[in-house]
């Protein structure tokens, strides 16, 4: 059973990662199997059945603002692969 | 006298007389290391310098006559899965992705760990962020399983599992999202403990999926295992899902005494799909538990059959959410291109393994626009389903009782062309996460030939991992296989 | 055929919280780039969010200020994109339980009060900041993360001058609340716009453009004055709309398409899982609710009821802030409200601003005014005086009153001095003194004028004048 509206292409593209037209196939074949074993779920009823987001029922968690120490700029771009003047560098931005 | 064989407990008592020291105990690891891991492959890396300077701290503070009862943890070398952050050491996940990336901060676990005296040392090897359950996904090659050097360790903490069974670290933290603690422990024959969500902090745990996700140890025996989850567990204020509920005495609630327990056997995991040699191991720990005075009692968890179904939906659509951060601009190996869009593409089809790749475009799929009401809103309304058949299951007695895996440790690449086969290898585990409640893994025997550990798997109520960590301890200590030793 | 314009504005403000949203960076504007960061904010690997819960508190308390509805039940989602001053590559925000629904805002609009309802104002994080080169660009995450309120209008909006006196309400508002300093030169404040045109009184929407990137309100007026335009020339000439997102280049002075969005947009939104949802309690709204304070319009048009000001001073008082609380303190217990208003508006702000000092510098309280313009309608200075008076006030502080006495100001109204020198006066310049006998009354200033010289001008010149009518007229 596989799923025909699954469109690899389109759904990579969204999740930015580039893949090789043999990638494709055989990530788009497994995928569509598996998307073909997920859809047993719509065999229950679950019409009055609350979603559930966490494991714990926990609410209003929260921190009082106060300013805790930042990195230096030195830290903060230790691990950027390209940087210059203080900032990461990326391909230019066209908007 | 050879260190490294020593459980934590015997370690620390001949830390506290002086017999041994920390940095003794150390080198034993590195040499015990030296002399197997080739072969093992369950370190990614070890940086021995500062692995040498912990132990000799701790041996400071030995000297100054402190001992396990102020630090109970103090210098004894634990080994950490690829995932947690450590401050200026790597953190790759096993993956390619996070390039020569260091962490400029050290996460809670690891902050507790120190606390406790520990000596924090080594990478050990996982499926790619922890997606996977054999440890075959690593970008550092496959780790092996100590019994039988052709099958996988189970995973994703699969090098955990095996440098604890192989008796290269005292113990091992690692994080299971769907058995990733409790899996490998069965495959390679130790303890391991996925708590209750929200016990231990997930701050500086790279995640995978956010609400599955924790953290938890694993050691050669019970005893050990509670000392670990003692020293890991508690409230976190950097983790807004940390639970802030207080830490029982784990050790000093171990009790052999069983009257009066009632376990309850799921109807739902039996029969079909069981190895026939793995059911009758099992059938023989339960058989054990009466011995031991405890009352077996059929129960139900009706919705079994979708867990792996929900959770993969779950699992994959968080993690597509929580590994779109790693895109080659602030850390990690960028694969450069002429707009952020193509360097982006580029760096994520480059870094990724196949696993990861796959799952996160799952995960994209089920979110994405006109489908995350039949997906992603579904499988949290049958996870409301799972929880509830657990609540139910959970007030009739005060565990369950099952095999962790159906089968043995599998060879590898037997399951790598067929993902769909793998995910089903988690079936008995996965509830546990959907549910957040906790689960015990521990030996319960071996198969004859091959000679391969099997995993008994007890699953608790909410934060009840002091009545779970009992119950797998009287079983622990009326059996033998706990002391059971691979040679390699 | 005649068309309107349908518009709905999105505003994103900064609130003015010490620290970020989710970490403890500093939410402070202007710091090197890249040094107010932290693992949370940079999204580095491992790391988790942790709601600030003032920030949160602000949220409800603008709800109130907007006429929301405060729901019980709130909590984060991520909404996902790639770029790259998103340092998660998603951005944590509120999608469909925000922590504020269905409000609006009462504004002058003309003559006339207008309304434009609120969708719902939710609370999210700012992002970084991408800084454009030559050859590439750079990112500073200082602001990634700092918390930022999303306030979304129903399509209320029907004209560029409309929006503009929406943005400045909603301004004052936030600024009257001490939700955020709205400084737009800091960028704090950052609006989208949804314009559509449709055939006047037609009830379906036209196809709806949005226009990003406005800095100033001033922007945003322009902007909307040349999409409208626009959008009903494309329809006269028979073209017809594409629903879009469209950029303003406020120095060309047009909206353009925007080429990043040619990649497809699907946020995939879903619950935040590493934050726990939000019941506010009965306690919590209490304390956010005990921060309620009074609008501008309500402010306005109480002050133009109560003191009888004209609007323009009310208006004044009212536009700021600090200004408008020092008045009300002035004038509390003044039976000279108008007095005091011009005091406070004509003196005092204008000598702040000379000064560049802010109120709470000053050296003296609201109640010297009041005590000013009494000393000042009781007769006992004049308004010279009075001056004197105020720019000792603001120098060196003080009481007017010891000012008054310190300086020797105070106007002579004894008749016995009075007298003499008015007898004086009429004695040394027989020439005026005959005038006024004679019925030239003007000449009477030039006897008044020598007696306030004699007195070295502290002479009451209302009585001055009635005494030397007196002695010369009998
Ligand atoms: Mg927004
Ligand atoms: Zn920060």
């Amino acid at each position: 059973m596989s799923n025909s509206d699954f469109d690899i292409k389109y759904v990579a593209n969204l999740a930015r990662i580039k893949l090789s037209s043999d990638q494709e196939s055989r990530l788009g074949a497994q995928l569509g199997d598996i998307l073909g074993y997920v859809k047993k779920l719509e065999q229950l009823d679950i019409n009055n059945v609350e979603p559930m987001a966490h494991a714990v029922p926990l609410h209003n968690v929260m921190r009082t603002d106060e300013i805790q120490p930042s990195l230096t700029n030195e830290e903060a771009l230790a691990n950027a692969p390209k940087k210059g003047n203080g900032l990461f560098v990326v391909p230019k931005i066209v908007e | 006298m050879i260190l490294h064989e020593l459980t934590i407990a015997e370690l620390t008592a001949k830390l506290a007389s002086k017999e041994v020291s920390s940095r003794e105990a150390m080198h034993s690891c590195l040499d015990r290391i030296d002399a197997v891991d080739d072969r093992i492959n369950a370190f990614i890396s070890i940086d021995r310098e500062d692995a040498l300077g912990q132990a000799e701290a701790a041996d400071v503070v030995l000297g100054q006559g402190a001992n396990q009862n102020d630090q109970p943890l103090l210098g004894v070398p634990i080994s950490l899965k690829d995932i947690f952050c450590v401050k200026n050491q790597p953190a790759n996940c096993a993956s390619k992705i996070l390039g020569d990336f260091r962490s400029p901060y050290d996460g809670t676990v690891v902050q507790k760990l120190k606390e406790a005296g520990a000596v924090v040392f080594g990478r050990v090897n996982m499926d790619e962020f922890a997606m996977g359950s054999s440890t075959e996904n690593s970008a550092f090659g496959r780790t092996c399983n100590p019994w039988d050097l052709d099958r996988v360790p189970g995973g994703s903490s699969g090098g955990c599992a095996a440098a604890v069974v192989a008796q290269e670290c005292f113990g091992s933290i690692g994080t299971d999202t769907g058995g990733s603690i409790r899996q490998p422990s069965a495959l390679c024959g130790c303890v391991g403990i996925k708590p209750t969500y929200g016990r231990v902090s997930r701050f500086g745990v790279i995640a995978f999926a956010s609400s599955l996700d924790q953290v938890g140890p694993m050691a050669r025996n019970v005893r050990d295992t509670a000392t670990l989850l003692g020293a890991i567990a508690g409230h976190d204020s950097k983790d807004s899902t940390s639970v802030p509920i207080e830490v029982p005495d784990y050790v000093g609630g171990l009790d052999v005494n069983l009257e009066g327990i009632k376990l309850g056997l799921p109807k739902e995991f039996l029969g079909a799909g069981i190895d026939p040699e793995v059911q009758s191991v099992f059938e023989a720990a339960l058989k054990q538990y009466e011995a031991l005075g405890a009352e077996i009692q059929e129960v139900s968890l009706p919705h079994t059959e979708y867990g792996v179904a929900t959770y993969y939906i779950l699992a994959t659509a968080e993690a597509s959410a929580n590994l779109a951060r790693f895109d080659g601009i602030r850390y990690g190996d960028r694969v450069e291109g002429n707009d952020p869009f193509s360097l982006y593409c580029n760096t994520r089809g480059k870094g990724f393994g196949d696993e990861v790749k796959r799952r996160i475009i799952l995960g994209t799929y089920v979110l994405s626009s006109g489908y995350y009401d039949a997906y992603y809103i579904r499988a949290q309304k049958v996870r409301s389903l799972i929880k509830q058949d657990f609540d139910q299951a959970l007030s009739k007695v005060d565990a369950l009782i099952t095999p962790t895996v159906p089968y043995t440790a599998f060879k590898a690449g037997e399951k790598t062309d067929d993902p769909l086969q793998m995910y089903l290898s988690d079936i008995f585990t996965i509830s546990c996460n959907l549910t957040g409640t906790c689960g015990v893994s521990l030996p319960c025997g071996f198969t004859s030939n091959p000679k391969l550990p099997v995993g008994l798997q007890l699953l608790g109520k909410p934060f009840g991992e002091q009545e779970l960590l009992k119950i797998a301890y009287a079983y622990e200590q009326s059996t033998p296989w706990h002391k059971e030793r691979v040679k390699l | 055929m005649e068309y309107e314009a349908v518009i709905g504005l999105e505003t994103h403000c900064q609130l003015k919280t010490k620290s970020k949203m989710f970490c403890g960076c500093a939410n402070e504007f202007g710091a090197d780039p890249n040094t107010n960061v932290c693992p949370v904010c940079l999204g580095m690997p491992g790391v988790l969010p942790v709601p600030n819960e003032l920030a949160l508190q602000l949220t409800a308390l603008t709800g109130y200020l907007l006429n929301c509805e405060v729901p019980n039940f709130a909590k984060f989602d991520r909404k996902n994109y790639f770029y790259p001053d998103v340092c998660k590559d998603y951005q944590i925000t509120q999608f469909d339980f925000p922590s504020t629904t269905t409000g609006y805002v009462d504004f002058e609009f003309g003559s006339k009060i207008e309304r434009v309802r609120i969708t719902r104002a939710h609370l999210e994080e700012d992002v970084g900041k991408n800084n454009h080169f030559d050859q590439h660009s750079g990112v500073d995450f200082n602001r990634a993360g700092v918390p930022l309120l999303e306030i979304v209008s129903e399509p209320d909006i029907s004209s560029a001058d409309m929006a503009y006196d929406y943005l400045n309400a909603l301004k004052d508002i936030l600024i009257y609340g001490g939700i955020s300093d709205c400084d737009m030169e800091k960028g704090m404040v950052r609006c989208d716009v949804n314009i559509s045109v449709r055939p006047k009184g037609a009830t379906d929407l036209g196809t709806k453009i949005e226009i990003k990137n406005m800095n100033t309100f001033s922007g945003v007026r322009r902007a909307i004055n040349y999409e409208v335009p626009r959008q009903i020339d494309t329809l006269e000439s028979g073209g017809s709309l594409v629903q879009e997102t469209r950029r303003w280049d406020d120095d060309a002075g047009i909206t353009e398409t925007m080429r990043s969005k040619e990649h497809a947009h699907d946020y995939r939104y879903f619950p935040e899982p590493d934050i726990m949802p939000l019941r506010p309690s009965e306690e919590w709204l209490a304390e956010v609710r005990s921060h309620i304070v009074e609008l501008p319009l309500a402010r306005k048009q109480r002050f133009i009821m109560d003191y009888s000001i004209p609007a323009q001073d009310a208006e004044v008082l009212v536009g700021n802030m600090p200004l408008g609380a020092f008045f009300e303190k002035a004038v509390d217990g003044s039976k000279n409200p108008k007095a005091v208003a011009n005091w406070v508006i004509n003196n005092l702000q204008a000598r702040l601003v000379e000064a560049e000092c802010t109120i709470d510098e000053l050296k003296f309280g609201p109640e010297a005014i009041r005590e000013l313009v009494e000393i000042i309608d009781c007769g006992a200075i004049s308004n010279k005086g009075g001056q004197e008076v105020f720019n000792e006030l603001f120098n060196n502080g003080g009481s007017p009153k010891d000012i008054v006495d310190a300086r020797g100001l105070a106007q002579v109204s004894d008749s016995g001095e009075l007298d003499k020198w008015c007898r004086d006066a009429i004695d040394t310049n027989p020439g005026p003194a005959d005038d006024v006998r004679n019925g030239k009354e003007n000449a009477i200033n030039f006897l008044k004028g020598q007696v306030m010289k004699a007195s070295r001008g502290k002479a009451n010149p209302q009585i001055v004048g009635e005494k030397l009518l007196k002695l010369l007229k009998g």
